[in-house]
C-alpha cells in the first residue's frame, strides 16, 4: 500500500489487518504515536489525517490510502518548512508549561490541540476543554495542559496569558523567599 | 564530605539562578516532538515478540501443560512454563512467594501460566490457543474476611499462619484509658475500594542475550536496581552479566515497582533462542497485573476532649492483599505508622491485618499503605468537629503537631508548615464566609494529611548508600551526570540538571544527565517513597562539593588571588568582588544559553569560561569527576517495625473542595479543589504544581470515579479504559495549586517531597464537603450515585423517625 505520512509517501507491505498505528510504529519507525490501549480508549495513538484528529489504532492502515498524516514527527519539521523557527508552538508551550511529565499521552494530546487551533484560532477555555477531551492522561490532571495551550491563545490575542495559581497565591512562602 | 552530610538550605553563589524558577525539562522537547524512546520503541534486528498465556482460573492446580502442539506451530521458536523460571522471587527478602510463570497451582485471574516466543505477535497468539492446560479448580477466596476464617486448601501452602499475609499490632500509650475517660469518642467503619494506577504506558520489556553471556533488559520499570537483583536471583546469571535499561516511562505511580513477570520471561526466552525478545502487555493485561491500591476496612475510634483535642485513636484495619505479597509487608505497617501525624495523638493503637484472595496482588499505589487510613481518619475527624460544634478547619489547629518534634510512634518530623497550608486554603477558598452556609445542594470540605519524604528503610537492609550519584567534568564544559534514579515522568532528571548547574555555577545546557542504566550508573533505590529529589538531590551536591573546590583552586592559583575571589556564574568563571558581587542581569529562566559569552557581571573584571577553568583544573589534578552520595540518619522508634514509616523529613498537605451534589441522581460534582502543600523549597515551582495537580485529580478520580474490582468468579469487572473510568479533561474539577514552602534542614536546598502526599485528603475532603453540602457522610468508598442516594433516603427516613435501614452511612 502507499501511504503519505508527514508530507512523504512510502510503500508498505503490511498484513491486511494491520492498524495505521501498526504501520506507523512497526513498520515506517515512527513511534512518537503511542500505543495506550490499542481499543479506541485512551487517545495516545492520535494523528492527523487530513487535517482532523483520529485515532489511529482504530483505523486500518489501508483505509488511509490516499489522505494526508501527519504524525507527531511531522510537525517541527512542517512548522520548519512553514519559515517558523524553533518547534510547534504547541510543542513548545507544552513544554514550556509544564504538560509533559510521562509524555507518553502527549503526542496524541498536542495532535489534538494542533487541529483545535487550525480550525479555531481563538477557542474559549471550554472549547479547548472539549477539543482534548479525547486524550487520557493519567500525570498532570490537565491543568497545565489546558494552560499550555490557552497561553497560545492568549499569545495570538495579544494579551497575556492567566497567571497560574501558585504565581498569584505566594501566601505560603517564608518571609524574605523571592 | 560523606553521605550523612548536611548541605544547608543556601544558595551556593549567593542568590539561586536556577533553584526556584519554572524551567523547562531536561527531555520537554524530546517528549514533545516524539523523538523520546519508551521501550516498546526499541526493535532490535532479528527480535522476537513474546506472549503470555493467563490463567482462566481464580484459584487452580495446574495438572498438566502441553505446549507441544505450539511448538510445531510454524513461527514459534519457544514455550516456557513455570518448571523453566522455578526460582521464586518478591520484591522484599521475606516475602519471596511469586514466580515468573505460575509452579504448580495458580492464584488469580489473569495470572501468568505459560510464555511464547515467535517471530511476531500474530504467530505468538496463535500459539497459545494451541497450550494445553488442564486444571483443577480450587475454592475461590474473593473475600478478605473470608480468606481469614477459613484456608482449606490455602492460598498458599506451607504457611503457619494460614491466609494472614502480614499482621501488626502495635500500641503507644494507654489507648483503652485514654478512651474511657474522654468527653466524646466517635467510632465507625470505613471501606476503601481497590484502584488501580492506569499509567497510559502498558508494561513492557526487551531483553537481549549476547554471546558474550550479557544480559541486557530494557524495561518500563520504577525501580531499576531491584529487576537488576532479581533476574540475578531467578535466571541464575551472576549480576555483573545483567544489565538493566529504563528507557524513557510513560507513567507508573507505584504500578511499576516490583519485578514482573514479562522481564525473567523475555530474558530466558532470549537466552533460550539467542534472539532479542520483546513483550508488551495488552491494556487487559495491565490491569490483571495490577499492584494498585489495597482494599481496607477500616474500623476507628477517636477519643477528644470537650475542646477537641485528640486523646486517643484506636484502629483495627483488614487489607485485601490479593495473591501475592508485594510489598505487603510494607503496607500492612505503613496502614498504622503513617497516621501519627499532622495531629498530635497523646495514644495510638493499631491493629492491621493483610490478607490473601485469589484477586489480582495489590501493591503501592501513590501514597502507599496510607491513603485509605487517612479517608476514614479525617471523615472521623470531621464528625467529631460537627458533634463538638467546632469548625473543621479549628479543630484541625488545635491538635497541630509542630515542627522538630516527634511522633506517638517515634518518627522524627523536622519542618512542618502544616499550619501555614490550612491558613492557604482557609484563605484561598473563603472558607470562613462559605463553609456551612451555602444553598443546599452545595458544600465545602478539608482535610489534611502528612507523607514521607523518602525512607529509612532499604528494601533490602544493608550499610551502603542509598542513593549515589557520579559526574564527569568534561574539557568542553559540559558536566554529565550519571544516576541510577528512574525518571517516571515526576522530573528527575530535570531536577538533577538544576541542582548540578546550581551548584557548579553552569548554564543549564552545560549538565546532561544519565539515568537509570546499571552499567553506567551507580545504584540509586529507584522511583518509590518519593524519596528522589530528597536523596538524589543531597547525594548530587554532595558530588559537586567534592570536585568545585578542584576548580576553583585552579583557577585562583592560575590569577594568583584567594580561592574565595573566584565565583562562577552561569558558565562562566569571575573575579568576585569585596563584597561580593550580586548577580547581574545574565538572561535565566528557562533558556538555556552558551556558557562561553562574556556575562555583563564580568564586566571589567577578569573572567574565563567554564571550559577554560575545567582544563585549567584537569591539567593540575588530572581527569575530573567526582561520586557523591547520600544515607538518611539513624531514624524511626525502638521497636520492632520502628523504622517503617521512619523518613528524613516529611511532607504536609491540606485540601478545601468544593462539590456540588444532585439529590435528584445522587450525582457528586466535585467542582474545585484547592490543595496547599509543603513541599518543603520548591525547585521548580511548576513541576511541583503539576505534581499536586496530577496527585489531586488522582484522589478525586479514586472517590467518585474509579474501582478496581472482580466479579464472583474472580474475573477483573472491566479491565480497559473504558469500564475503569479515569477523568478526561471536561471531567477533573478545576485545581488550584497552592506552594508552602518550610524549608527543611536537611532537604537539599530545604526541598522535600511533592509527589504522593498532594494526593491523600482529597479523597475525605470529598466526603466531608458533602457532608457540608447534604448532610450525610459518606465512610464507605467510591463515592457512587447509589450509596448518595441510600444515604439521603436512611436521613429523609431518621429525620421522620422511622429506623434507618442498615445502609445509613452509605452502603457496602
Amino acid at each position: 500500500m502507499h501511504l503519505k505520512v508527514n508530507g512523504d509517501v512510502h510503500d508498505v507491505d503490511a498484513p491486511d489487518h494491520w492498524t495505521l498505528l501498526e504501520v506507523l510504529r512497526y513498520r515506517l519507525g515512527l513511534t512518537g504515536s503511542k500505543q495506550g490501549c490499542d481499543k479506541g480508549d485512551c487517545g495516545a495513538c492520535t494523528v492527523l489525517v487530513d487535517g482532523e484528529p483520529m485515532i489511529s489504532c482504530l483505523i486500518l492502515a489501508r483505509e488511509a490510502e490516499g489522505r494526508e498524516i501527519v504524525t507527531i514527527e511531522g510537525l517541527w519539521p512542517l512548522h520548519l518548512a512553514r519559515g517558523g523557527e524553533g518547534p510547534d508552538p504547541v510543542q513548545d508551550a507544552f513544554d514550556r508549561y509544564g504538560a509533559l511529565q510521562c509524555g507518553f499521552c502527549q503526542s496524541g494530546m498536542i495532535l489534538s490541540a494542533r487541529a483545535l487551533l487550525d480550525r479555531t484560532p481563538s477557542p474559549t477555555d471550554e472549547e479547548i476543554a472539549r477539543a482534548l477531551s479525547g486524550n487520557l492522561c493519567r500525570c498532570t490532571g490537565y491543568t497545565q495542559i489546558l494552560q499550555a495551550v490557552q497561553s497560545i491563545v492568549a499569545r495570538a490575542r495579544g494579551v497575556e496569558p492567566p497567571r497560574r495559581s501558585w504565581e498569584a497565591a505566594n501566601v505560603g512562602r517564608q518571609a524574605g523567599e523571592r | 564530605m560523606a553521605s550523612r552530610d548536611i548541605h544547608g538550605i543556601d544558595a551556593p553563589w549567593g542568590a539561586f539562578r536556577h533553584v526556584g524558577r519554572d524551567l523547562r525539562k531536561v527531555d520537554g522537547l524530546a517528549k514533545a516532538t516524539g523523538a523520546a524512546m519508551y521501550t516498546d520503541d526499541i526493535a532490535l534486528p532479528g527480535m522476537l515478540h513474546a506472549k503470555t498465556l493467563r490463567s482462566p482460573h481464580a484459584h487452580a492446580r495446574i495438572r498438566s501443560i502441553d505446549a507441544a502442539d505450539a511448538l510445531r506451530l510454524a513461527g514459534v521458536h519457544a514455550v516456557i512454563t513455570g518448571e523453566h523460571l522455578p526460582v521464586t522471587y518478591g520484591i522484599l527478602p521475606w516475602t519471596q512467594d511469586e514466580t515468573a510463570l505460575a509452579v504448580g497451582k495458580v492464584r488469580f485471574v489473569g495470572e501468568p501460566v505459560a510464555a511464547v516466543a515467535a517471530v511476531d505477535e500474530d504467530a505468538a497468539n496463535a500459539a497459545l490457543k494451541l497450550i494445553r492446560v488442564e486444571y483443577e479448580p480450587l475454592h475461590a477466596y474473593l473475600d478478605p474476611f473470608e480468606s481469614l476464617a477459613r484456608h482449606d486448601p490455602p492460598i498458599h501452602e506451607g504457611r503457619k499462619d494460614g491466609n494472614v499475609s502480614k499482621h501488626v499490632h502495635l500500641a503507644f500509650g494507654d489507648v483503652d484509658a485514654a478512651l474511657a475517660e474522654a468527653d466524646v469518642v466517635i467510632e465507625d467503619d470505613y471501606v476503601f475500594h481497590g484502584t488501580t494506577h492506569a499509567a497510559i504506558e502498558p508494561h513492557c520489556a526487551v531483553g537481549h542475550y549476547g554471546a558474550d553471556g550479557v544480559l541486557t533488559v530494557w524495561s518500563s520499570t520504577q525501580i531499576t536496581h531491584y529487576v537488576h537483583r532479581a533476574l540475578a536471583r531467578v535466571l541464575d546469571v551472576p549480576a555483573h552479566r545483567i544489565r538493566v535499561i529504563q528507557p524513557c516511562l510513560g507513567g507508573a505511580f507505584g504500578g511499576k515497582s516490583d519485578p514482573f513477570s514479562l522481564e525473567f520471561v523475555v530474558a530466558k526466552l532470549a537466552m533460550t533462542t539467542g534472539r532479542p525478545v520483546k513483550m508488551l502487555y495488552t491494556r487487559e493485561e495491565v490491569f490483571y497485573t495490577h499492584r494498585g491500591r489495597h482494599p481496607m476496612h477500616m474500623r476507628y475510634r477517636t477519643g477528644a476532649t470537650r475542646e477537641g483535642r485528640l486523646v486517643g485513636v484506636d484502629a483495627t484495619i483488614v487489607i485485601d492483599g490479593g495473591a501475592y505479597s508485594s510489598y505487603g509487608l510494607v503496607t500492612t505497617y505503613y496502614a498504622g505508622q503513617l497516621l501519627t501525624g499532622p495531629y498530635a495523638f497523646a495514644t495510638y493503637r493499631f491493629d492491621s491485618t493483610r490478607a490473601f484472595t485469589n484477586k489480582p496482588p495489590c501493591g503501592p499505589k501513590r501514597g502507599h499503605g496510607s491513603v485509605q487510613p487517612r479517608f476514614a481518619f479525617e471523615v472521623q475527624l470531621d464528625e467529631l468537629a460537627s458533634t463538638l460544634e467546632i469548625d473543621p478547619i479549628e479543630i484541625r489547629r488545635r491538635n497541630l503537631l509542630g515542627e522538630h518534634t516527634t511522633t506517638v510512634n517515634g518518627q522524627r518530623i523536622t519542618s512542618n508548615g502544616f499550619a501555614r497550608c490550612l491558613d492557604v486554603v482557609e484563605h484561598a477558598s473563603n472558607w470562613k464566609t462559605r463553609h456551612g452556609q451555602l444553598p443546599f445542594g452545595r458544600g465545602m470540605g478539608v482535610a489534611g494529611s502528612m507523607y514521607i519524604s523518602g525512607t529509612n528503610y532499604p528494601i533490602y537492609p544493608n550499610p551502603m548508600p542509598q542513593a549515589a550519584v557520579q559526574l564527569k567534568i568534561d574539557r568542553s564544559g559540559l558536566v554529565t551526570v550519571f544516576t541510577g534514579a528512574n525518571d517516571i515522568g515526576q522530573g528527575s532528571n530535570s531536577i538533577a540538571q538544576y541542582l548540578v548547574a546550581e551548584e557548579l555555577g553552569l548554564a543549564l545546557d552545560q549538565v546532561r544527565v544519565v539515568s537509570a542504566d546499571t552499567d553506567l550508573c551507580p545504584v540509586d533505590l529507584g522511583a518509590y517513597s518519593s524519596r528522589e529529589t530528597f536523596m538524589v538531590g543531597n547525594a548530587l551536591i554532595d558530588a559537586c562539593r567534592k570536585v568545585r573546590p578542584l576548580v576553583v583552586r585552579a583557577v585562583a592559583d592560575h590569577w594568583q588571588v584567594d580561592p574565595s575571589r573566584v565565583r562562577f556564574v552561569d558558565g562562566v568563571v569571575v573575579e568576585q568582588d569585596d563584597p561580593p558581587l550580586q548577580p547581574a542581569g545574565v538572561a535565566v529562566g528557562g533558556e538555556a544559553r552558551p556558557g562561553a559569552s562574556p556575562p555583563d557581571a564580568a564586566a571589567g573584571r577578569r573572567w574565563m569560561t567554564a571550559a577554560e577553568a575545567f582544563q585549567l583544573a584537569e591539567a593540575r589534578f588530572d581527569t575530573l569527576g567526582a561520586t557523591g552520595a547520600y544515607n538518611t540518619p539513624t531514624l524511626g522508634g525502638d521497636y520492632r517495625g520502628g523504622t517503617i514509616g521512619a523518613a528524613p523529613a516529611y511532607s504536609f498537605t491540606a485540601h478545601v473542595v468544593e462539590v456540588s451534589v444532585d439529590v435528584e441522581t445522587g450525582r457528586i460534582t466535585c467542582e474545585k479543589v484547592w490543595i496547599a502543600h509543603d513541599c518543603g523549597r520548591a525547585l521548580n515551582p511548576m513541576l511541583v504544581a503539576g505534581q499536586m495537580e496530577g496527585s489531586a485529580y488522582m484522589g478525586v478520580a479514586e472517590a467518585l470515579m474509579e474501582a478496581h474490582g472482580v466479579n464472583r468468579f474472580g474475573l477483573h469487572a472491566g479491565p480497559s479504559l473504558l469500564d475503569y473510568r479515569i477523568p478526561t479533561t471536561v471531567d477533573t474539577p478545576e485545581l488550584a495549586a497552592l506552594i508552602v514552602e518550610s524549608l527543611d534542614p536537611e532537604g537539599p536546598y530545604g526541598a522535600k517531597e511533592a509527589g504522593e502526599g498532594p494526593l491523600h485528603p482529597a479523597i475525605p475532603a470529598i466526603s466531608n464537603a458533602v457532608f457540608d453540602a447534604v448532610g450525610i457522610r459518606l465512610k464507605h468508598l467510591p463515592f457512587t450515585p447509589g450509596k448518595v442516594l441510600a444515604a439521603l433516603r436512611a436521613r429523609k427516613d431518621a429525620a421522620a423517625g422511622t429506623p434507618a435501614p442498615a445502609l445509613a452511612g452509605g452502603a457496602r
